[in-house]
């Protein structure tokens, strides 16, 4: 019956002077989701509303389930979409409608017009009273209830004329590509991609970075954590992830500093591999998946003392997250399932038994200057060697 | 240089195997249940494979139920036998040591309400005869032993046990998991007291997905999965006859120029045995030399984790398994080496290395070579 989606979009409605560059940036976004569903759609943009007309056959259930992962998106209605030919003519459309999509009348509803064509001859009032007078006619075990009713009929009067009862919720945010682009440390854990997830929701396009250390990580925990970029690039569009070699990193640092400082001093070599690929590909910001307390490189002495080594800006979306509270996103986005997946990666591997929970920055320091010597050499080597892997949801 | 050292977990398909499988496949298609010519032509591969099998094993070809594997084949031994047995007795009889597909149906009819004598085995796997003879009751109606083991390559005294199980109780039968064992070694089941006994197809050279079932004559066993009552009732579905063709082939280039194969497999494991005797890290688990099966090697590395070392080959084209399934953060460590009292260390450190006859001893000296370089490396990043 539907061969329309109305697309409502939130906060992108209150932007101002550029609030076309997110229009045209959630068609972008939109068209980019529908490329692997069967059938042509017809994406079109007027009086800040975006329609999806289907050419022809497609399918249903999977439009909208792409469609629920377009940032942006607040809400997708299936809509009927009729011309305008007359109040007689819309009456027998919405009765159309009303019988086709709900075999049970047994339903309270309440008609919602809203009239953008003001030169219609009807009133919006006009039209509610006028069409609920029809449909009482029509479907005498329907019942008017203007408070809470079952079905809201909504009845838009445009160019042409809207009519829809229904809402699938959308992700919310705001479309992939208007808020700059961000690098994020992958790590095939629960939070990092969740971090990522969040981060991309406000609109901010995404690379990533992941570190793995073969042989002590094996090629499964590599194509898990590509298996993840592939979930979020659900929702943020394609992702380039650079694979670091950061086993020669890794053990010189086993070799050259105590081992209970091992993994603040590796992260903030990560850290400053990751912000060496966000300058080159003009990335404003590092992403991790950190909580206040997780674990003892996430204190916040130890985020202070990894934070201290970056130039651009870190961001944590998760900061104040519970375990459970990321565990819930992950499972909502369909991620958790991979990422409990039981490959080794390079941040348990050579933990210490007792790390520092409270690092002092400038005994941190002092060691990593036991470095001096290869450092700067195997770092350069990392990023030089490091692979790129352009990472696109599945179709 | 390449050596693929994991032949135990599965095989290269072997030409000819590949060759009578791809003419089954696009040329005589034909369903064996068939009435027409072509169905016909599709039968005649089965039976060119039960003969070929029936051959090696002196059996009977309508001793041969075709599975999809070792797995089905122990399942059907055992489930099959435990249901059409049970009210002559309900219990059952196995070792430790055994893989999952036999460990796993055990505690599933554990769990049915029968009883499980799992039998202990000695530093060298192999389990202790008197052991077995006394848990033989009037009640018993299966013993399940394997004939090698997966992981250390023990080889359990059959024979004797057979010949055991017989005297103290006609009437309970005796199952063989012989995965690892059918074309390392000749296995005549009449001569060893056999009733039934596990054969898989990839594991000598033959296709993924296929597998049979020894059954000895007039054996009661039910069957596991009923249908269209293909190969006498006992496995309904339409028969993997390109599988089935495959698997008959690679059974009987086994057992060609079988003696040389085996002595080759032998010297393999001997050229390996001694490049790594003076090496202090090593400790080889399970039997020495020839008293255990001529294909499997188990390895253990003081202080280097069993994954570690096996990422590591791997980048150096030697291809073997962990012997020990290490694969999460709390390894699970294995059964077999826990009942052999393995020692703590070995049991997250140790690596499986497993021939063909297709290695050769340069593959060997390469992989001996390559350890020799890598341990002490890796050694010195033990986890603390």
């Amino acid at each position: 019956m539907f061969k329309a989606f109305l697309i409502k979009y939130g906060e992108i409605g209150i932007k101002g002077k550029n609030r076309h560059l997110f229009e045209d940036a959630l068609v972008q976004q939109i068209k980019y989701a529908l490329r692997p569903v069967e059938g042509d759609f017809l994406i079109s943009k007027e009086q800040g509303r975006i329609y999806i007309e289907a050419l022809g056959e497609y399918d249903d259930a999977e439009a909208v389930e792409r469609l629920a992962c377009v940032f942006g998106i607040v809400g997708i209605c299936p809509v009927v979409l009729t011309e305008e030919g007359g109040f007689e003519k819309l009456a027998e459309d919405v009765l159309a409608y009303l019988d086709a999509r709900y075999p049970d009348k047994n339903k309270t509803f309440k008609v919602n017009t809203r009239r953008a064509k003001k030169s219609y001859p009807l009133t919006s009032m006009e039209v509610n009273a006028a069409l609920g007078e029809r449909i009482l006619e029509a479907f005498p075990e329907m019942k008017v209830d203007v408070h809470c009713p079952d079905i809201m009929v909504n009845v838009e009067i445009r160019k042409q004329i809207n009519i829809y009862s229904e809402t699938v919720p959308g992700p919310g945010g705001m479309p992939v590509g208007t808020n700059g682009k961000g690098m994020l440390l992958l790590s095939g854990g629960i939070d990092s991609p969740v971090a990522g997830y969040m981060i991309a929701k406000r609109g901010v396009k995404l690379d990533a970075v992941y570190f793995h250390a073969p042989p002590y990580t094996s090629e499964r925990a590599k194509q898990k954590v590509v298996d993840l970029a592939k979930i979020v690039a659900k929702y943020a569009g394609p992702i380039y992830l650079k694979v670091v070699n950061f086993t020669e990193i890794q053990m010189y640092i086993y070799e050259k500093c105590p081992h209970e400082e091992l993994t603040i001093i590796m992260r903030r070599y990560m850290m400053r591999i990751a912000e060496e690929f966000a300058r080159e590909t003009n990335s404003l910001g590092l992403i991790t998946g950190e909580s206040i307390g997780q674990v003892a490189s996430q204190t916040m002495q130890s985020l202070a003392a990894t934070d201290e080594v970056c130039q651009i800006p870190v961001y944590r979306p998760l900061i104040g997250f519970d375990k459970q509270e990321i565990i819930e996103v992950s499972e909502k986005i369909g991620t958790y399932e991979t990422s409990i997946l039981p490959y080794e990666d390079c941040c348990t591997i050579f933990v210490a038994k007792h790390p520092v929970t409270k690092p002092n920055l400038k005994i941190i320091r002092r060691s990593e200057t036991h470095l001096e010597e290869k450092i700067a050499e195997l770092v350069k080597a990392a990023i030089e060697t490091a692979e790129t892997i352009v990472v696109e949801a599945d179709v | 240089m390449e050596a693929y050292f994991d032949n135990a977990a599965t095989t290269r398909c072997s030409d000819g195997a590949r060759e009578v499988m791809v003419r089954a496949l696009s040329e005589d298609y034909g369903n064996p249940s068939s009435l027409h010519q072509k169905g016909m032509e599709g039968e005649n591969y089965i039976k060119t494979a039960a003969k070929h099998i029936g051959r090696t094993l002196k059996a009977s070809e309508s001793e041969l139920i075709f599975t999809s594997g070792g797995t089905e084949s122990n399942n059907l031994a055992i489930l099959g036998a435990a249901m059409a047995n049970k009210r002559a007795g309900m219990h059952l009889i196995t070792t430790k040591i055994e893989h999952p597909a036999v460990a796993a149906p055990m505690k599933y009819l554990e769990g049915q309400g029968f009883s499980v004598t799992w039998l202990d085995v000695n530093k060298e796997g192999q389990i202790f005869l008197e052991q077995l003879e006394e848990a033989i009751t009037p009640e018993t109606i299966l013993a399940s032993i394997m004939y090698v083991n997966n992981e250390i390559g023990a080889v359990e005294p059959i024979a004797e046990a057979g010949a055991i199980i017989k005297a103290k109780n006609p009437g309970t039968l005796f199952h063989v998991d012989a995965i690892q064992a059918y074309g390392k070694y000749k296995v005549h089941p009449k001569n060893l007291g056999i009733d039934m006994m596990s054969v898989s197809g990839h594991k000598i050279h033959g296709p993924k997905g296929t597998g049979f079932l020894y059954v000895k004559e007039r054996t009661k066993l039910k069957p596991a999965i009923y249908g269209g009552g293909q190969q006498r009732g006992m496995r309904s579905g339409t028969e993997n006859v390109p599988g089935i063709a495959g698997m008959g082939q690679a059974a009987k280039e086994a057992y060609e120029q079988f003696s040389q194969k085996q002595e080759h497999m032998y010297q393999l494991k001997e050229a390996f045995l001694a490049g790594i005797a003076g090496m202090g890290w090593a400790h080889v688990n399970g039997p020495a030399g020839r008293e255990g099966a001529p294909h499997i090697i188990s390895l253990s590395v003081e202080g280097v984790r069993s994954e570690v070392l096996l990422h590591a080959l791997e980048e150096r084209q030697v291809y073997v398994s962990a012997g020990s399934a290490c694969s999460s953060n709390k390894p699970a460590p294995s059964s077999t080496l826990q009942a052999i009292h393995a020692g703590e260390a070995s049991l997250g450190s140790t690596i499986r290395i497993s021939f063909s006859p297709g290695n050769t001893l340069e593959e060997v000296g390469y992989c001996l070579d390559t350890l020799k370089g890598l341990v002490p490396m890796l050694q010195k990043f033990t986890r603390h």
